[in-house]
Order: C-alpha cells, then sequence, then structure tokens
C-alpha cells in the first residue's frame, strides 16, 4: 500500500501530473477544496483531534476540572491506576466482555447471514431459504432500537418478581428460579449482561454479512455447487475467506463495543453490579470524572481505554493477517 | 472438459423443482433456529408494548395478563408528565440538523479525498480513519471543557455540533469508498463542458453518490437517534434532554416509585419512529453494499 508515499511526487504534488486524478491547480480548484476540506476538517479538528490532545496532558496532572490550579504529577495517575483494585477489576471485566460477546455475536450473525442467502434449496439458482427477508427484518430490529431502552428493556426482563424470563421460567415448572435476581447475583449478572449485548448487536452484524455475501459473484457459488460442495462445505470454503474483511471489520467493531459497553452497562446495572462484577472501565471513569472530580485520574482512565482499544484492533488485525494470506488491497484503505 | 461442465448443471436441473430430502432437512433446521431467534426477539417488545396500557400496580401484581382495560393513560402521563414530548421536539432537531450538517460535511470531505491528489491526503484520511477507532471516553472530559469555552455547554446547538464531528469519520469512510468508484468520465466531460467544480459537484457527483448517501445517511440517523453518553455528559440541562437521556433520568430518578407504566410507554414511544424508519428502509440498509447479484 501507498506506493507513492514519501516518493519524489508527494513532495510536489502540483507539478507535472503522473498521477490520474492530479490535476493543474486552478483559483476555483483551490478555492474549492480550501472549503471543502476546510470545513469538514476544522469542525474534526476543534471536536475530536484537540480534545484528544488535551486528554493526553490532564492524564499527566492532578487537575480537578473546575478549579485552574493543575500540578503536573508525570505518570502518577498511571502507577495509581495499577494499585486501584475497582479499575483492575473493570479492566478484567472489559476483556471478559471482549473475550466471549464478539466471538459469540460473529458465530451467529455468521450462521443467520449464510442460511438466509445460500442455504436454499440445492437446485436452481443459488439462493437463500424461503421466506428469509422475514428474519433478517426480525433479526435486525434490536439495532434500531437506542441501547439505553435496550438495557432498560432486559432490566424489566430479568426484574426477579415481575419481570418476563422469571415469569416464563417459573410457568414451564422450574421454581427455582422464583425471584432469581439475574442481575443481582455475582454468577448470573455477568453472562445475563453479555446476553443481552449479543442480542443487541446480532442482527445488524447479520445485515452487514448478507451485503457482503450478496456482493460474492453468483457464479463462484455455482461454480462450487456443479464441484459437488455441500452447504457446510460452500460456506467454509467459499463464503468465509470472501467476506474475510468484512469479518475482520466486524470484529474490530464488536471489540470497540464491549471495550466501552458503557450504554448497555449503565443501564443494566448503574452501580456496577453485585461486587463490581459488570463495572467496566467506563463506568468507573465516568463515576471517577463527574462525581468525584478526579478530572486527571478518570481521563488516564480514558487512555489506557483507548490504548487497550487501540492493542485490540491491531492483534485482529495481526491474527486475520496471518489466518489467512489472502493478497492486499494496493489503496489507502 | 467441456462436456463434463456440461453434464452436471443439466442432471441439475432435471430434478429441479422438486427439493430432496437434505434440501428439506436443512430447510427445517434453519427455519426452527431461525423462529425460536425470531421469537427471542419479538417477545420482549410485544411485552412491553402490552404492559405499556396497563396500570402500574397491574405490572407489578400480575406481569403477564392482558390489561384489564386498553387504556392510553400511560402515554398521555409518558408525554406530558415525564416529559417524553419535550424530549421528542429536542431529539427530531438534533438529529435532523446533525444528519443534514454531517452528510453534507462527510460528502465534500469524503469526495475531495477520494478523487484528488495532493499533499497531506494520507494524514486526513488516516486522522479521520483513527477517529473511528478512539473511544468517546477518551475525549469525553476535555471535550467537556471545549464546549463550555466556545459557551455552548448545555445547548443544542453545542450538541449538534458534537454529533456532527463525531458522526463525521464515519460518514467520510464510506463515502469515500462510494465516491472512489464513480467513473472519471463524467467527471471529465463536466469540465470539458466547462461546469467547474463546485457544479459538477453538486449537479453531477453527488447525485451519483445518492444510493451511498441514502444508506449512510440512515445508520447516521440510528446512530444519532440512539447517543446516549455524549448529551449525558455534554447536555446535562433537563430542558434540553434528549429522549435517551430522558429515558435513562425517568426509570433512575423516581428510584422505588418508578411509573412503570410510563415507563413501558415511554419505551414504545422512543422505539416507534426508529421502527418505522427502519421499516421503510430495510430493503435499503440491506442493499447499501449490496448489488443484488443474487437474491
Amino acid at each position: 500500500m501507498a506506493q507513492t508515499a514519501g516518493g519524489p511526487s508527494e513532495e510536489n504534488p502540483w507539478g507535472a501530473a503522473p498521477g490520474r486524478r492530479r490535476r493543474k491547480l486552478t483559483l476555483d480548484r483551490a478555492l474549492f477544496m480550501t472549503v471543502f476540506l476546510g470545513l469538514p476538517v476544522a469542525v474534526f479538528v476543534i471536536f475530536v483531534v484537540v480534545p484528544i490532545g488535551q486528554a493526553l496532558f490532564y492524564s499527566l496532572t492532578d487537575w480537578t476540572g473546575f478549579s485552574p490550579v493543575m500540578n503536573f504529577v508525570g505518570f502518577d495517575n498511571y502507577a495509581k491506576l495499577l494499585d486501584d483494585e475497582t479499575f483492575l477489576k473493570a479492566l478484567r471485566n472489559n476483556i471478559l466482555l471482549t473475550l466471549v460477546v464478539p466471538l459469540v455475536t460473529l458465530v451467529a450473525a455468521l450462521a443467520i447471514a449464510v442460511v438466509v442467502t445460500t442455504a436454499g434449496p440445492s437446485t436452481g439458482q443459488v439462493r437463500g431459504l424461503n421466506g428469509s427477508g422475514f428474519y433478517r427484518v426480525v433479526s435486525f430490529f434490536p439495532y434500531a432500537v437506542p441501547a439505553v431502552v435496550i438495557g432498560l428493556l432486559w432490566a424489566q426482563v430479568y426484574d426477579p418478581a415481575a419481570g418476563l424470563l422469571n415469569g416464563m421460567l417459573t410457568g414451564i415448572g422450574l421454581d427455582g428460579f422464583k425471584d432469581y435476581a439475574w442481575l443481582g447475583e455475582v454468577r448470573a449478572a455477568m453472562p445475563a449482561s453479555m446476553f443481552v449485548i449479543i442480542w443487541a448487536s446480532i442482527g445488524f452484524y447479520t445485515v452487514l454479512f448478507v451485503a457482503a455475501i450478496k456482493g460474492v459473484p453468483a457464479e463462484i457459488y455455482e461454480a462450487a455447487r456443479i464441484d459437488g460442495a455441500g452447504r457446510f462445505r460452500t460456506a467454509i470454503s467459499i463464503t468465509l475467506p470472501s467476506i474475510r474483511d468484512n469479518v475482520q471489520t466486524a470484529y474490530i467493531y464488536l471489540g470497540i463495543l464491549t471495550l466501552d459497553a458503557y450504554v448497555f452497562m449503565a443501564a443494566l446495572a448503574p452501580g456496577g453490579g453485585p461486587a463490581n462484577s459488570t463495572l467496566t472501565m467506563s463506568q468507573h471513569l465516568m463515576n471517577t470524572a463527574f462525581k468525584k472530580s478526579q478530572f486527571g485520574y478518570a481521563t488516564s482512565m480514558g487512555v489506557v481505554l483507548a490504548l487497550v482499544t487501540l492493542l485490540f484492533a491491531a492483534l485482529v488485525f495481526v491474527v486475520f493477517h496471518f489466518a489467512g494470506g489472502r493478497d492486499k488491497k494496493g489503496d489507502v484503505r | 472438459m467441456s462436456t463434463v461442465t456440461l453434464d452436471k448443471p443439466v442432471a441439475a436441473r432435471s430434478e429441479g423443482g422438486r427439493r430432496t430430502p437434505g434440501d428439506a432437512l436443512v430447510a427445517g433446521t434453519s427455519h426452527t433456529m431461525l423462529i425460536i431467534w425470531s421469537v427471542i426477539v419479538i417477545v420482549p417488545f410485544c411485552w412491553v408494548v402490552l404492559s405499556s396500557f396497563k396500570t402500574s400496580k397491574e405490572i407489578l401484581s400480575s406481569p403477564f395478563s392482558l390489561p384489564a382495560e386498553w387504556s392510553f393513560d400511560n402515554y398521555a402521563s409518558a408525554w406530558t408528565k415525564a416529559g417524553i414530548g419535550t424530549y421528542f421536539f429536542n431529539t427530531v432537531i438534533v438529529v435532523g440538523t446533525a444528519l443534514v450538517l454531517v452528510m453534507l460535511l462527510g460528502a465534500m470531505c469524503a469526495y475531495v479525498l477520494a478523487r484528488f491528489e495532493f499533499f497531506g491526503r494520507r494524514v486526513i484520511y488516516y486522522t479521520m480513519l483513527a477517529g473511528l477507532t478512539f473511544p468517546v471516553f477518551l475525549v469525553i472530559v476535555p471535550l467537556f471543557f471545549v464546549l463550555q469555552g466556545f459557551g455552548l455547554l448545555n445547548t443544542l446547538p453545542g450538541l449538534i455540533l458534537t454529533y456532527v464531528a463525531y458522526a463525521l469519520p464515519f460518514t467520510v469512510f464510506f463515502l469515500y469508498a462510494f465516491f472512489k468508484t464513480l467513473p472519471d468520465d463524467v467527471y471529465e466531460a463536466a469540465m470539458m463542458d466547462g461546469a467547474g467544480e463546485w457544479r459538477t459537484f453538486f449537479r453531477i457527483m453527488l447525485p451519483m453518490a445518492a444510493p451511498g448517501m441514502a444508506g449512510v445517511a440512515i445508520f447516521n440517523f440510528l446512530g444519532l437517534w440512539n447517543q446516549f453518553l455524549l448529551p449525558v455528559a455534554l447536555n446535562t440541562d433537563r430542558d434540553n434532554y434528549v429522549l435517551t437521556q430522558g429515558m435513562a433520568s425517568f426509570s433512575s430518578q423516581a428510584g422505588y416509585n418508578v411509573d412503570f407504566g410510563a415507563l413501558f410507554a415511554g419505551v414504545v414511544l422512543t422505539v416507534l419512529p426508529v421502527l418505522v424508519v427502519y421499516l421503510i428502509f430495510q430493503r435499503r440498509i440491506a442493499g447499501t453494499v449490496s448489488t443484488g447479484t443474487f437474491r
């Protein structure tokens, strides 16, 4: 990638035009590009880039926010994080979420996407199950619902006394679940919360994969069928490699979601659950910043959160790179 | 060679129309699993809709029965007393304005990045891309003070600008790919006819990108409508609350005296607009990336 980066043409972009999109700079064009780039980039820099820079600085101070007093304390905040049992617990919770949720979500979403696109009758055109449109519409729907509302809704479903879940379980004779507090037991709170995130995410990734699979030329599937490949074999050997990039992107998205997980967790268990069993870094950060006003310390948590996220993304890239050696695309991407 | 490849499709076609036992088995299993999944998705929503017509007492005493009488009292009290009406209005203003702005700015930025070669192009592109991965939590504290500095803290314009800034990377990233695929010939032809950059963009390139714009706009709408963290931290004035905030405070503030009926009604009112948008555009959502090779 980036063949021309650092090359001579990059230093003198307005010289002789070797690239096909390199054109002479007229006044009209210069004005056009300035306005078109300037406005969005200005908004982006003011509200995203500058705050990131400030965050890095604040994290090295003992700032409490509303007073101008701000002492530079170096990496003290980060050292303090290593001794903060609550933060470490939250970090472990986030890692647990990131190990379980993306994997389950992606496997389920891939299975549904494969079934609704290519698991139809083995004769005639390659197509999905009958009525697959219905499943697609239904399973995407939770994505359209605000995460807060999903959290509130499931908090009601999990309600020990008046909740839907216990009502159904006792209804089919499992009386052991009468008044069982799904979000109040250390053992159950985390799995129950994970289920909510998975429930909410599967649909979106199903739609993503359905679109990707539909982008695979039908001839490839027909060729595979002519060669005698069954559905499972086709899914593993044709579909999966063809949408590898989408799976990778989805994995990273889901990882970002679970390393944050704030909205779901805050709506399900605002206090962090029993014995902090569902507390996330993001919740701890918000408490530290906006309840305890330890802004410097809180931003150092934000920096750690960002670093963990980047590390995760890099890890996924490396794993996917070695897991399957498909050719890389040449352009900036 | 050619006879072999010809033979099999013919053989396949000869049994066409009839399903093999394997087909039936796969179809049966898949349908069963998918129906179970659909039930798990749908039932909680049905339960909420049902509960929204009950009184709070009914919800607590007999959570699974049908409402004794179907009344819209919960909706009325959610809309007026709990302020859902005001929050709804705020959300429409903020999301509507932010959506128009982010689509315009995003298209402009993506267009220039995708179709012009200039110094710093990659830097801008990769910075935007990085903006997609950085958690908002990294910046939430500084952002608070940036907005305060501009006097935009706790105002709707401040929230709109923040929404635009944080939806921009996603928009640029996807429209970039879209503008890249548009044919160069059209652009050259427009230039040749003396259209100039501005007219070429607004009259020719932007309309050509309409399918991509629509797809991204739908995703942005859903994302912005459902946004929670930014308003919670940056928009703490109760009069300016958006729906998601209103819902969260609604359930937590009332403590043990939660008006469950109104809570469920509020959930329905929050979900309804997104449900409508989703049902109208679900084909477009699925088709945004797809070219409909087979369906």
